[in-house]
């Protein structure tokens, strides 16, 4: 049965206009290439860094501010040279951008959960309940994403004691992106939804009977991930950015821990009195790995919207 | 015999590829033609016959990577598919126009009709603002539109479907073309529509000594309208001539199929004529014995001893559906259109009821309503005696959903794209839990889908892989998977081709006899109508002009609306 159908796929994804326009396009196919490079490293970077930047035993401050390997001063064991704390750059850049992808992942995660479930209920059913969710999406929209985090961020502070607020870091900056995410994925979903739903195919299953839930679950959503998918994969990139810039601001994962963005908060201090490496890489890495994810943001929306074609 | 015999548009030996991925695709092969001034020469054929592409070729419109790979094509010896883009655009428009199927997207909304024909006049000769509102004027008069000094100030969207066209047959006209070519100029229209459409561009043919090449699928427009016409098939013309003796004595094989498939107004046959040259590769439907067949059992026959269903099946009192055009806060300023009104209808067990009128009449607004996609105004509707509206357990509506089924229109959007075929005619044998398991349900699916002619191979596939023809096949299988008393086809061939559509409804004749089926049966086709029906009713803006039993409505109408229809009925 299973090898029945990869027999069958396999062909089929080699004929498809996907793999097609994919094979075409040099660019897609580089982007392709550096974000699963990119993300399969920093996955794996327990495994493959050379240092833990958490452990703090490992961390010297004997260590701090070595330049890059090819440097004059530069050791070969920190290939990009250390932080202020004597932490190994390229270490702390795996280990950052982990948590950059984690916390894109998770956030659009929710966003587009919480999205499509708003988005098909408006669409669908119309009326009052159309008109409710959109008002709220509406106001949601009207609030930057930087101001929710900080909104939440200052509310979890108030409330909670500062370690557990430490801890619970990484879940503020998730709900603040994805809260700023969602609405977006309700807005597209909503529209489709209402296309969909004049469509007869929608029609065919009122008549058999179908209960509005499982028609919107069973015949609309599959026809209406598209759209949702080419929004989710630019998104990504755009959280990625958000967490960066919010851990820049101080208000996402603190100091201690690596992140991207906190990476080049650090490195912002020594800009300017020759470090110039503490923010160099992390910012290349973090420009690199949006630019890649757009890219086949890009190539993904080519092949789906039929509009484009 | 005069030196200038030339004809107007020569096309010889007209080969068009289109190369793709997948190797070459031929659309047009060794096609030969002439159209002379005054003439009116159709191309007809069904959907793939190339015959759009031969209007494209000629105004070199063709869609890249689209090309004229061999033959010549000229207009009065000039060779038109050697002309560089800018020589071209001197001629189309100018010398060659088209007109095309939809008159409201050939017209710019945002521009009132008058500055579009000014416009036009004004970028093809130098006469002034106010000569060129001159003849606007008059050409707007010339096509038969009233008031042509009021309404040359309008918008498109303040004309009908039918004056839309000539507005734009009135654009075509502007720049005073040698050859006009028309690509099916009245399928979008209605039947009353589409015949002064037609005699307007007899008309207009004939006065201005214009060559007019009419693109159709319609044998019925091809009688009424041509003077010569070339039968396509797949690409090739398979017979040409003059238009009377290709209708009355048709030699190729192809030919005479397309002929006897379009269904006849005159005398109701039992079946259509098999189309053996298209037919070829369909396999046949299963026969089946309805008295051990699945598609047989527990039919609620056994409900007929019971004295409550001695009455009709299906019976609406009083029906109106009240639509809001334009919302207000203050009821008195709503806007309100009723699509239908105080409808009176029976349906009774085992008839097949036909439904007709022109678009906007409100006949897809009850095949709503007593589908249950809508809920009426007012009104009552009674199933089997039962009164469906004041249901309020969902398990009797549940009930009344397993015996009411429907067959759509648009075979392209009736089917959910991303589910296979197997899994689109099971829903509805699961949802009514008519199987006891997976094994059973899917074996049914099976059966049902060789019981439509598409063989249970086609289960496994998804709806994108068949033609509409097929499609429409699988809706049915869809609809007959309930078991149903009742079923309502919503013009159910109005999408497909005339061979194709001769089929399906062998199909629903077949089923309805088969499983005793009782059939709403709804179209703008009079001909259809009456091979289908054994009794009709007649709709006009929402309201019932006419029923009657189908022999007596065709021969003796009643109603002066049943007789302007029938008047109006192309035929061969």
């Amino acid at each position: 049965m299973t090898s029945n159908s990869t027999g069958r796929f396999l062909p089929a994804l080699r004929d498809s206009d996907a793999w097609h326009k994919f094979k075409g396009s040099p660019l897609t196919i580089g982007a392709a290439i550096i974000a699963l490079l990119m993300i399969s490293s920093a996955l794996l970077s327990p495994l493959i860094a050379p240092h833990d930047p958490f452990d703090p035993r490992a961390i010297d401050l004997m260590n701090s501010l070595i330049p890059p390997a090819w440097h004059e001063d530069g050791q070969s064991s920190f290939l990009l040279g250390t932080d202020d704390q004597g932490r190994d750059l390229l270490s702390a850049i795996l280990y950052g951008t982990r948590t950059s992808i984690i916390v894109g992942f998770v956030s659009v995660g929710a966003a587009v959960l919480l999205g499509l479930v708003a988005g098909l209920l408006a669409g669908y059913l119309g009326g009052f309940i159309d008109g409710f969710i959109m008002r709220v999406v509406d106001i949601q929209m009207t609030f930057p994403s930087i101001m929710v985090a900080l909104l939440i961020d200052g509310i979890s502070r108030s409330l909670l004691p500062r370690e557990q607020h430490d801890q619970l870091a990484l879940v503020v900056i998730i709900l603040a992106l994805s809260l700023s995410i969602w609405p977006q994925v309700a807005r597209t979903v909503r529209a489709s939804t209402m296309v969909e739903k004049n469509r007869e195919y929608v029609q065919a299953a009122r008549v058999i009977g179908r209960p509005a839930g499982i028609i919107m679950v069973k015949h609309i959503l599959p026809n209406v991930m598209g759209p949702v998918l080419v929004i989710a994969t630019i998104n990504f990139g755009v959280a990625i950015l958000g967490e960066a810039t919010l851990s820049f601001l101080g208000v996402g994962i603190p100091a201690s821990e690596p992140s991207l963005g906190t990476l080049i908060r650090i490195g912002n201090n020594f800009l300017f009195s020759g470090e110039r490496w503490i923010v160099l890489y992390p910012g290349l890495t973090l420009a690199l790995l949006v630019l890649a994810i757009n890219l086949l943001g890009d190539w993904l929306r080519d092949v789906l919207d039929p509009k484009l074609r | 015999m005069e030196a200038s015999v030339r004809p107007l548009l020569k096309i010889s030996g007209l080969r068009v590829e289109y190369p793709g991925r997948r190797g070459t695709f031929v659309a047009v092969e060794n096609m030969d033609l002439e159209v002379g001034r005054g003439e009116i020469v159709g191309v007809v054929g069904e959907s793939g016959a190339g015959k759009s592409t031969i209007g494209s070729a000629i105004m070199q419109l063709l869609e890249p990577p689209g090309r004229i790979a061999a033959g010549t094509i000229e207009l009065e010896g000039q060779r038109l598919d050697q002309l560089d883009a800018t020589e071209m655009r001197a001629i189309r428009g100018k010398r060659i126009s088209m007109i095309f199927q939809d008159p409201l997207t050939s017209l710019n909304p945002l521009y009132t009709v008058g500055k579009q024909l000014i416009q036009t006049i004004r970028t093809h000769s130098s006469r002034s603002e106010a000569a060129a509102r001159q003849e606007a004027t008059a050409l707007l008069n010339a096509v038969g539109i009233p008031d042509p000094e009021i309404r040359i100030d309008q918008y498109p969207h303040q004309f009908s479907g039918g004056m839309r066209q000539r507005v734009v047959i009135a654009l075509v006209l502007c720049t005073n073309p040698d050859l006009i070519i028309a690509d099916e100029p009245t399928t979008a229209l209605d039947v009353s529509v589409q015949a002064q459409i037609l005699d307007l561009i007899k008309k207009l043919a004939a006065e201005r000594n214009i060559g007019v090449m009419l693109i159709t699928h319609d044998m019925g427009v091809i009688a009424q309208t041509t003077n010569r016409v070339a039968v396509m098939y797949r690409g090739r013309v398979v017979e040409t001539g003059k238009t009377h003796q290709i209708i009355h004595a048709p030699v190729h094989e192809y030919t005479k199929s397309l002929i006897g498939a379009v269904p006849r107004a005159d005398v109701k046959l039992d079946r259509f004529p098999r189309i053996s040259y298209i037919e070829a590769a369909t396999p046949a439907a299963k026969v089946f014995d309805i008295e051990t067949h699945w598609l047989g059992r527990t039919r609620p026959d056994a409900k007929v001893a019971q004295p409550a269903s001695v009455g009709p099946l299906v019976s609406v009192d009083g029906l109106t559906m009240r639509f809001v055009v334009r919302h207000a806060i203050l009821p008195q300023n709503r806007v309100l259109f009723d699509a239908v009104k105080d409808l009176s209808l029976d349906i009774q067990e085992g008839e097949v009821m036909g439904l007709v009128g022109e678009s906007g009449s409100g006949k897809s607004t009850v095949a709503r309503i007593l589908s249950g996609l809508y809920r009426p105004s007012s009104g009552s509707m009674r199933f089997d005696g039962q009164d469906v509206l004041k249901m309020s357990r969902s398990a009797d509506v549940n009930a009344i959903r397993r015996q009411v089924q429907m067959i759509f229109q648009d075979p392209y959007s009736s089917l959910n794209p991303r589910m296979r075929v197997d899994s689109i005619v099971a829903e509805p044998i699961q949802h009514h839990r008519l199987a006891s398991s997976r094994d059973e349900t899917y074996a049914i699916v099976d059966d049902l889908l060789e019981v439509v002619g598409l063989g249970k191979a086609a289960g496994r596939k998804f709806p994108h892989e068949f033609s509409g023809g097929q499609r429409q096949r699988i809706s049915i299988a869809r609809a007959l998977a309930t078991r149903p008393r009742f079923l309502i086809c919503d013009e159910p061939t109005s999408a497909l081709d005339v061979s194709i559509q001769a089929q399906i409804l062998n199909l629903l004749k077949d089923l309805r006899s088969a499983l005793k089926l009782t059939v709403l049966f709804i179209s703008h086709d009079l001909p259809v109508v009456r091979q289908m029906c054994d009794r009709v009713a007649v709709m006009k803006k929402g309201e019932l002009c006419e029923l009657a039993a189908t022999d007596d409505l065709f021969n003796r109408p009643r109603h002066p609306y049943t007789t302007e229809l029938l008047r109006l009925m192309p035929r061969i």
